[in-house]
């Protein structure tokens, strides 16, 4: 398959972009909003073309579990899910991080707490990049705000993975998953060979041959001087993605009195945003967190010095703007709009806001 | 008299331990029949000829750490979780056995969803099964299997059906599943038992070869520490105790 243009969903570009990037192996469960993935990929039927394995799991956490044995034979694997399917999968997710096992996970959010809603939510950002399961560990979170980024993102968040070995999560919500976009698909990878996966992975589970020791998969260790020295090297590891590994998008910015920061879909509302602001005189500019783990720190200090205020829009109740607080540390006002529970904002809504909590005239 | 150099000698040989199991201390209790179980699995490997190209998945557990003694790649599964481990690890490599390792509390309380799904899709792995009444890792608490009247930790009077539900017979349901080709109870506490237990492994590691479903095969154990008695006593009671709710033999064989 060649590069192609496509109009589809961008829950439907995630399963395309599974296949056309190699992905050896899809493991999950069905949940709104993002059933389309699992759905595009039974209907694509990758393993008679590439040889991709596609399963649907007995549940979220069976289907986590399955990316663990798989990311530990080396393969590239992922799993896709919705909010409180993707809470099921944190123990797995922790046993991976733990592992340094490389995958890619979707969360394509909806509303919550509990069954909540299938209306699209960001309340998921928490969970996301502060660790969802136990232990001191961190995830690649990328957060794609256009169906071309769900393409994108599947084949940079499985380089990061491998890169690191550490699980990569593409946080979507239902507006990115459900919207449809035109899209530029990638042509058609290769998978790896056993061979290639031996070179690449020399950790992997791939059967002991004499000429080395035998691979072992754990996160276990009972020594606690020895448990130490691996969550010392899990925080290199993070402090290297950190300094190396910061994506965002700055739109209108350069002149700006005031910055909104906004990811996903609620980026895209806050562009509409800028423009009425500024039609209106208000030089408001745009920072899109591409990476929210790892944030861009650095960048909001380096506007924290010049702006008169940052408004953290996010469908949530305030999670971000904890991040935006620390990066600024003071330097300036920080203010936090959100709708929760599967309200999205209006444009106009973002601009009132801003007006009451930041410039207040 | 005779040296002991003069009696090891190639001719003398009538016993060797596998070569797959290595010198690691086991950690293991006296007249625990996880010991005896890795030895039957290290002999089934290597004997088919099988070192490179099998997977063991351990659980949590005491055979957690199984993978410091059988000197093949292996992937340490969170609690319950082996089954579905495995299935990737299988599905994704086709041509390697893989097999789980599994306690009572592992296989049949927290796992119980991913051990029958896998049996139901017909899995081709091997799952091997301790049944020793306990959870012998975190000092000796009920486990679905435990008996009635069974004393542990949790229910220091005895188990009470009325309040902890029936000792769960998992391999009776398994067997009823299509996906599972052979389910079988063994037992490794003489050494006929241990003979048929082994051909048991074989046959079940061969049918993951051959592509005929899932195979369980569960051992009847003993957890000496666990039910607070000598190796001698276990085996005893085990064989008074548990062979006439768990009785031995195959439960299915297609
Ligand atoms: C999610 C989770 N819950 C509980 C535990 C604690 N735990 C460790 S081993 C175990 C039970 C082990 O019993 P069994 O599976 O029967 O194996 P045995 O030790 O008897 O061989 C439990 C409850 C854990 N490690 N993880
Ligand atoms: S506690 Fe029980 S199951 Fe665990 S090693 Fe000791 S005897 Fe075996």
């Amino acid at each position: 398959m060649s590069e192609e243009i496509r109009l589809m969903k961008g829950n439907e570009a995630i399963a395309h972009a599974a296949v056309r990037y190699g992905v050896d192996g899809y493991f999950g469960y069905p949940i709104t909003p993002q059933s389309e993935i699992l759905e595009t990929l039974t209907e694509l039927r990758p393993w008679e073309t590439t040889g991709m394995v596609v399963l649907q799991a007995e549940s979220e956490v069976a289907a986590i579990n399955m990316v663990y044995g798989g990311a530990g034979a080396g393969k590239k694997v992922m799993t896709s899910s919705s909010s409180p399917g993707v809470s099921l999968k944190q123990e797995g997710i922790s046993y991976i991080a733990g592992a340094e096992l490389p995958c890619l996970i979707v969360n394509v959010m909806r509303g919550g707490p509990g069954l909540g809603t299938i209306q699209p939510s960001q309340a998921d950002y928490f969970q996301t990049t502060k660790g969802g399961g136990h232990g001191d560990y961190r995830l690649i979170a990328l957060a794609p705000s256009s169906v071309q980024e769900m393409v994108d993102f599947v084949g940079l968040g499985l380089d990061l993975a491998f890169k690191y070995n550490n699980p990569a999560i593409i946080l979507a919500d239902g507006v990115i998953g459900q919207m449809m976009e035109k899209v530029v698909l990638p042509k058609q990878q290769i998978r790896r060979t056993e061979e290639e996966i031996r070179k690449e992975c020399p950790w992997a589970i791939t059967g002991k041959t004499a000429d080395r020791k035998r691979n072992v998969i754990t996160s276990l260790e009972l020594d606690p001087e020895r448990m130490e020295q691996n969550n010392i090297r899990f925080q290199a590891k993070y402090r290297t993605i950190e300094e190396n590994e910061v994506r965002y998008e700055e739109l209108y910015c350069e002149d700006a009195e005031y910055i909104a920061v906004a990811f996903g879909s609620s980026a895209r509302i806050c562009l509409k945003a800028v423009e009425i602001a500024r039609e209106q005189g208000i030089k408001l500019g745009l920072l899109r967190p591409i990476t929210l783990w790892p944030f861009p720190t650095k960048i909001i200090k380096e506007y924290a010095e010049k702006v008169k205020g940052f408004l953290s829009v996010e469908l949530n109740a305030g999670q971000m703007v904890e991040d935006i607080r620390l990066s600024v540390n003071g330097r300036t006002a920080v203010e936090h709009y959100g709708r929760m529970g599967g309200i999205v904002f209006s444009p106009e809504e973002i601009v009132e806001a801003l007006k009451e909590k930041l410039i207040k005239e | 008299m005779i040296t002991a150099e003069e009696i090891i000698k190639p001719e003398n040989l009538v016993y060797t331990k596998p070569k797959l199991m290595n010198d690691t201390h086991m950690h293991y209790c006296p007249g625990c029949s996880h010991g005896v179980v890795h030895k039957l699995v290290a002999e089934v490997v290597e004997e088919m000829g099988m070192e490179e190209k099998t997977i063991g998945v351990s659980p949590v557990g005491c055979a957690v750490f199984a993978y410091n003694y059988i000197d093949i790649d292996w992937v340490e599964a969170a609690h319950g979780r082996a089954p579905a481990v495995a299935t990737a690890v299988k599905r994704l490599s086709p041509d390697k056995m893989v097999f789980t390792y599994q306690g009572d509390g592992d296989l049949a309380a927290i796992g119980t969803a991913e051990t029958i799904h896998a049996c139901n899709r017909g899995e081709n792995i091997v799952i091997i099964f301790i049944n020793n009444a306990i959870y012998g890792m975190t000092g000796g608490q009920m486990a679905p299997t435990t008996l009635e009247g069974m004393k542990t930790s949790t229910c220091p009077f005895g188990r009470d059906v009325k309040l902890n539900g029936y000792p769960l017979k998992i391999s009776n349901l398994i067997a009823q599943l299509d996906g599972a080709c052979y389910v079988t109870r063994q037992s490794v506490q003489t050494s006929p038992a241990i003979k048929k237990a082994k051909k048991a492994l074989r046959q079940a590691f061969e049918n993951s070869m051959a592509g005929k479903g899932t195979s369980l095969v569960e051992f009847v154990s003993t957890c000496s520490s666990g039910w607070k008695m000598t190796p001698v006593q276990s085996n005893k009671w085990m064989e008074e105790n548990m062979f006439p709710f768990y009785p031995l033999g195959d439960l299915k064989n297609e």
